[in-house]
């Protein structure tokens, strides 16, 4: 399709794509394992001043 | 609302972690989507709209990402230098945040922009690697950038760690002109036997344009990256100072314990 | 000013007494110089053309060797807290810290450099103009190192980071020092040029060196 230079276009946007994919990857998963700890440790009940004010507030 | 009510709105919720929150949990999504269209109106124009050029042939289409990764490589420097002022004189509670979360980006895309000038030197070049004067700045880069992060992880306190990089960020834009400048002059005294440069001669409208396209997608998809990655830092700090917290109530309750049992 | 002058005479006299490292440099950089024959071979006419080279990347790594103590020990024992709280701004302690430092392991290695010069087989005006740039160029590396110093002030085992952190800051001293002292000896390039630039760098890099370490050392002392 790209003639003679397919295989050095083809890997540069491959490597592209596998650099992107993994930064994709890196801050989705960075962000679901800071979602688990807080959610364990609101479960623990150890909140945030400004959270336990307004729980407070509310009841 | 007025316009003006919004603007000063907006404004004062980058000053506020909780508020920054919410205002990035509502404009992601459309980020992500306008994200997703530009990138593939990029793709689709660079790999089969634009023309091959009389002088390099079909490599001329790596260009349409390796020159977005080096402007954006160049650009997460400078955010980072403006949120290292921000540490330093304004205090400003996201600027080290910010810097914290495009680091690791700009490193990846100046690495991006490493191997597609590569990839691209080797047919025009006959080498993979060639010691010309801007891969070479951009590999400096890279380093700078690995530095960086490497004192990111060697200060246990993220406050101290913060200003370290924040002063070092700023010495090396101070210094990172006068690299660009020694290397030119360095390669141009060592004249390396090249016929082709990677900027070619002057862009046509047919090449510019999706060149344009991919800059504006990969500048996208550089903030939806940041952005995440910021909430990320975010949550990671709370939870560092709920859990500090929440040690501290521990040690304190164990010692009003012991000092009961010690009246007793 | 005597403050100061004091200051100066205490960084020597630690530096050159037991446990200091004030000679250690220099003996790195002999050996360093030893080492490369072993690598590239003992044909003189090749390290005649990279000797240059040679001595600068072994002065480079030698003053950066050395610069992992220049506040740590300040830091251990008190005394930077003292210099913090002192009347004397924090940028010219650095400075006179820098200046001490520079006697005590930048100047032995300028004037081994004639000697281990001769090892290599560089002619007489190379040696000149390799020393000279040496001697105007590790002032240079000294300063932007102690930014270095004062960011891994607080790490156990700063040393390596150091080098990491400086190393690709040294990158222009280092360019225009060796092309300096290649000029001297190969005929179409030039000297001077080269030798104004490094001059105008050391200039700046004794802006930088100082302003930044002293807020370096503010904000981890904090």
């Amino acid at each position: 399709m790209f003639g003679n230079y397919a295989g050095f276009i083809l890997a540069s946007y491959g490597v592209t794509a596998a650099t992107i994919l993994l930064l994709v990857l890196w801050v989705i998963l960075d962000g679901q394992k800071q979602a688990k700890i807080l959610a364990q440790l609101h479960e623990r009940g150890i909140h945030r001043r400004s959270e336990r004010a307004k729980a407070a507030a509310n009841s | 609302m007025t316009e003006t009510e919004t603007k000063s709105f907006q404004i004062r919720d980058l000053a506020n972690p909780t508020r920054f929150l919410a205002l990035l949990d509502k404009i992601m999504l459309p980020l992500l989507i306008l994200t997703i269209i530009a990138l593939g109106v990029g793709l689709y124009m660079a790999l089969f709209v634009s023309p091959d050029d009389y002088q390099q042939g079909s490599t001329v289409k790596i260009m349409y990402i390796h020159v977005p990764a080096a402007w954006l490589a160049m650009f997460a420097y400078t955010m980072m230098t403006v949120s290292a002022l921000g540490t330093l004189v304004w205090k400003h509670p996201l600027a080290d945040v910010s810097a914290k979360a495009a680091a690791p980006l700009g490193a990846a895309f100046s690495f991006v922009c490493l191997t597609t000038g590569s990839f691209w030197g080797k047919p025009m070049w006959g080498t993979w690697w060639v010691w010309d004067a801007r891969l070479t700045s951009m590999l400096i880069l890279l380093i700078i950038y690995l530095g960086l992060i490497a004192l990111w992880h060697a200060i246990e306190d993220p406050l101290k760690a913060g200003k370290a990089v924040a002063i070092l960020t700023l010495v090396g834009f101070i210094i990172i002109p006068i690299i660009k400048f020694s290397v030119d002059w360095w390669s141009t005294l060592h004249q390396p036997a090249t016929v082709f440069t990677l900027d070619g001669p002057k862009m046509d409208n047919s090449m510019l344009i999706p060149l344009l396209v991919m800059a504006g997608a990969f500048t996208l998809l550089f903030t939806v990256l940041h952005f995440k990655a910021m909430k990320n830092e975010i949550l990671r700090r709370r939870i560092r100072s709920m859990q500090m917290q929440a040690a501290r109530q521990v040690a304190s309750g164990n010692r009003a314990a012991a000092s009961s049992v010690a009246q007793r | 000013m005597s403050a100061m002058g004091a200051l100066f005479v205490r960084d020597l006299k630690l530096s050159v007494r037991i446990g200091g490292g004030a000679l250690m440099g220099v003996l790195f950089f002999l050996i360093v110089v030893t080492i490369f024959p072993f690598a590239v071979g003992p044909d003189l006419n090749l390290l005649s053309r990279i000797g240059p080279a040679i001595l600068w990347i072994g002065a480079l790594l030698a003053t950066l060797l050395s610069l992992d103590r220049l506040f740590q020990a300040d830091q251990e024992d008190g005394t930077l807290d003292l210099l913090l709280l002192g009347e004397h701004p924090l940028e010219l302690v650095v400075l006179v810290k820098c200046a001490a430092q520079w006697i005590s392991t930048g100047l032995p290695l300028v004037i081994a450099t004639p000697l281990l010069s001769l090892f290599l087989n560089i002619e007489p005006v190379g040696i000149a103009a390799v020393t000279a740039t040496l001697m105007v160029g590790t002032p240079a590396l000294t300063l932007i190192g102690a930014v270095g110093a004062a960011l891994t002030v607080i790490l156990r085992r700063g040393g390596l980071l150091l080098s990491i952190l400086i190393l690709p800051l040294t990158i222009p001293v280092l360019i225009f020092g060796v092309s300096a002292a290649l000029g001297a000896v190969t005929d179409p390039a030039p000297f001077d040029t080269p030798f104004y630039i490094l001059c105008g760098l050391s200039l700046l890099y004794l802006v930088i060196g100082p302003v930044a370490a002293a807020a370096a050392l503010r904000s981890a002392q904090e």
